[in-house]
């Protein structure tokens, strides 16, 4: 049972391909990551599935329509250029955002109280926007992105412009909303967000996603690296390191061979290589990036934009 | 449909509510008693100054007894005709003792301020001023100096004044002078609050709200409820002027007296006030469509002058098509939808028939619903992009309210 199912969308702008021929499969309850660097498509694909914008190809599904519109109640979106009004106050702000999605006001300012004291923000419920910290506005709106209690949850790049310690409560909103059953999606261009937080990820640049699935199974695509030191620097266990070994005086780094660790260690036991440390380091997301999208494109991830710490 | 309207509730109900919760809407209702008090102002000012400035006066250069006689007349008769019927007289010469003066030099004196001067005698004037003058002041000289000849000659009876609301002369062509002041209102009023619909997206699209309206209601429930929250505000508006003005009216008792409509007061005053909320919605969805294409405050500024000069010239072909009753050119301005609200108010001044103000009134408001799409149409199609609206991405460049590219 998937949230979100598309195939081969296509969107694009005046020629330019944002988006180009995505496949994408989203399954129910799942913390889903969407991966790519600044003008990847992570946006314009997000809209896409939301029914923002209609593609100009392909066919998607949200929560089992093919209208996304009509499933705006079950669905809770935070864009990435956040906007609210802001001459309003904070529990108006987060009623209305939850009328717009089907409640009633009074059981959107009753909500959306308990909302804010929950969140700490009691105090700042009948303040106007305009009042509030840039923070505590986005919090605000993240509160109106859930009032109506969604079954699915889309956070477009969610961790840009809150401090560490606001991450680390949107990390646990969205940890406890998995938990209620309900479908987390959210775009980063912060591999450890992901890294942190997904048990599914799609890696997406220039408009194509280039991988799709567990997060284990990106890391799977690399074999893990061994970093061995030896007492001696030669002799007939020389023979069993691969030939991507790269040697550091007495250390020796590679990638663990397919046969596994236990003939590794048998020769270098047997050819008397005089094992001072061996460490077996499994491949980070950061590598797995790396690997299935590229340098170039891994170079352009991970950058703080302004206001955000990592 | 139904969730559309209920969104669009949403939307027009938190766009009333901030629109007349904020500061600037006690300016909105001050606004029409701007002019008005313009008006007023400069009406007293005007007042003063024509009642300062030196009137046109019959200088009597006849015989002192003769012009005296003309002046008794005079006072005799502005009794029933009124003071303003004859032009003040005054005595500036005497025929008897100032002989042969030429009339030219009773006019060329300017403390006199006279505007003919009158020679001769009862029998024989001699009327002298400008041709515009003479033509003015002769028709009742000639009267003053015939009653005066023969004084009790004729007697002119106090006709008794008996109103009534209407007679058989109250045809078609006085009825014009309703269907004017009903197209003028309503085009004025339309002119006024519906140009403040241009603006009304840029605030959405500047504090980036848009987006979450876009993924949360169908954008038809957005343009729909800003149409009505404007609509509401509009028709509030309208309720306190017409409150403070009938109130301003009736203290004044200077309620102006129109032919009756063809339709009678009611159905008439009813369809104007149908025809302001088609009108309203026709080109509030347009000036929506158009405004909520322009990314800045000053592209809506920009566009305020042509789309205003588009309302009059609308307008204009609306009123010229009034005189052409049931010619091709009235027909057309009752069919083309823009100008079909004030073409229709005409029709209903001057025609008594009703069914086709239900025609119009459906293909009006069909109208208006397929420019609410036309425009839903073309912010989906040109202003919900990734990053910023308009903005091609490659080049750099931007386009105009979406569509036309300008430099980056």
């Amino acid at each position: 049972m998937y949230a979100i199912e598309a195939q081969g969308i296509v969107k694009q702008f005046d020629g330019f391909r944002a988006v180009d021929g995505v496949d994408l499969k989203v399954p129910v309850g799942s913390i889903y990551g969407i991966l790519g660097p600044n003008g990847a498509g992570k946006t314009t694909m997000l809209r896409t599935l939301l029914g923002i914008i209609d593609p100009d190809a392909g066919v998607r599904t949200l929560l089992g329509s093919d209208r996304p519109i009509t499933q705006s109640r079950n669905v809770g979106y935070l864009p990435e250029e956040r906007g609210l009004y802001q001459s309003m106050r904070a529990v108006d702000t987060i009623a209305f955002m939850g009328a717009l999605r089907g409640l009633s006001l009074k059981e959107g300012k009753e909500k959306g109280r308990a909302l804010l004291e929950e969140a700490g923000l009691g105090y700042a419920a009948d303040r106007q926007i305009r009042q509030l910290s840039k923070g505590m506005a986005q919090t605000v709106q993240l509160m109106g992105t859930i009032v109506h209690d969604p079954k699915l949850i889309v956070l477009d790049e969610p961790f840009s412009g809150l401090d560490a310690l606001n991450q680390a409560k949107l990390e646990k909103m969205i940890r406890a909303q998995a938990a209620r059953g309900v479908t987390v999606i959210f775009s980063t261009h912060v591999i450890a967000h992901a890294e942190r937080l997904c048990e599914r990820i799609a890696i997406i640049a220039k408009g194509k996603i280039s991988f799709d699935g567990l997060v284990s199974e990106a890391r799977d695509r690399l074999r893990p690296q061994v970093h061995l030191e030896t007492e001696t620097l030669d002799g007939i266990w020389r023979k069993a390191l691969p030939a991507d070994t790269r040697a550091e005086g007495h250390w020796w780094h590679f990638t663990l061979p397919e046969t596994g660790v236990e003939p590794l260690l048998t020769a270098l036991v047997e050819g008397k290589a005089g094992i001072k440390s061996l460490s077996i380091e499994r491949p980070g997301l950061h590598d797995a990036f790396v690997a299935i999208a590229g340098e170039s494109v891994a170079a352009e991830m991970d950058e703080p934009i302004a206001g955000e710490t990592l | 449909m139904k969730e559309i309207l209920r969104a669009a509730f949403v939307i027009a109900r938190r766009d009333f509510s901030a629109i007349i919760y904020s500061k600037a809407f006690i300016f909105f209702l001050l606004g029409p008693f701007f002019p008005v008090l313009v008006g007023i102002a400069a009406g007293s000012l005007g007042g003063q100054i024509a009642r300062e400035a030196a009137q046109p006066v019959v200088g009597l250069a006849m015989a002192r007894a003769d012009s005296q006689k003309l002046i008794d007349m005079r006072e005799k008769l502005a009794v029933n005709m009124g003071e303003s019927y004859f032009t003040q007289m005054k005595i500036v010469g005497d025929a008897t003792s100032d002989g042969g003066k030429n009339p030219q030099d009773y006019l060329n004196k300017k403390e006199d301020n006279l505007s003919v001067v009158l020679t001769g005698t009862l029998a024989r004037p001699i009327v002298t001023g400008t041709k515009r003058s003479v033509d003015r002041e002769s028709a009742s000289i000639e009267l003053l100096t015939a009653h005066a000849l023969n004084p009790g000659a004729v007697t002119l009876s106090d006709a008794k004044a008996d109103f009534v609301a209407e007679t058989a002369n109250n045809d078609k062509q006085l009825r014009t002078v309703t269907a004017q002041g009903g197209q003028v209102l309503v085009f004025f009023l339309t002119m006024l609050l519906a140009g403040m619909v241009l603006s009304n997206l840029v605030e959405e699209k500047s504090n980036k709200i848009i987006e979450i309206l876009a993924a949360s209601i169908p954008m038809e429930s957005v343009f729909l409820g800003k149409l009505f929250a404007m609509l509401g505000m509009a028709l509030l508006g309208i309720l306190v002027w017409t409150t403070v003005g009938g109130i301003g009216l009736q203290v004044t008792q200077g309620l102006p007296n129109f032919p009756t409509p063809a339709v009678g007061w009611p159905i008439f005053i009813t369809l104007c006030f149908t025809y302001f909320i088609m009108a309203y919605l026709m080109l509030g969805a347009l000036f929506l469509g158009i405004g909520a294409m322009a990314a800045t405050v000053r592209e809506v500024q920009t566009i305020s002058m042509p789309v205003t000069m588009a309302q009059l010239i609308n307008f204009f072909f609306a009123s010229y098509a009034l005189t052409k009753t049931g010619q091709p050119v009235e027909q057309f301005a009752a069919i083309f939808p823009f100008s079909s609200p004030f073409a229709m108010i005409g029709r209903a001044a001057l025609e008594p028939t009703l069914w086709h103000h239900g025609v119009a009134i459906v293909g009006q408001l069909f109208f208006a619903i397929l420019l609410l799409r036309l425009g839903v149409w073309l912010f989906k199609r040109n202003v919900m992009k990734s990053g910023n609206a308009g903005r091609i991405k490659g080049d750099g460049k931007r386009k105009l309210f979406g569509l036309i590219a300008v430099g980056g």
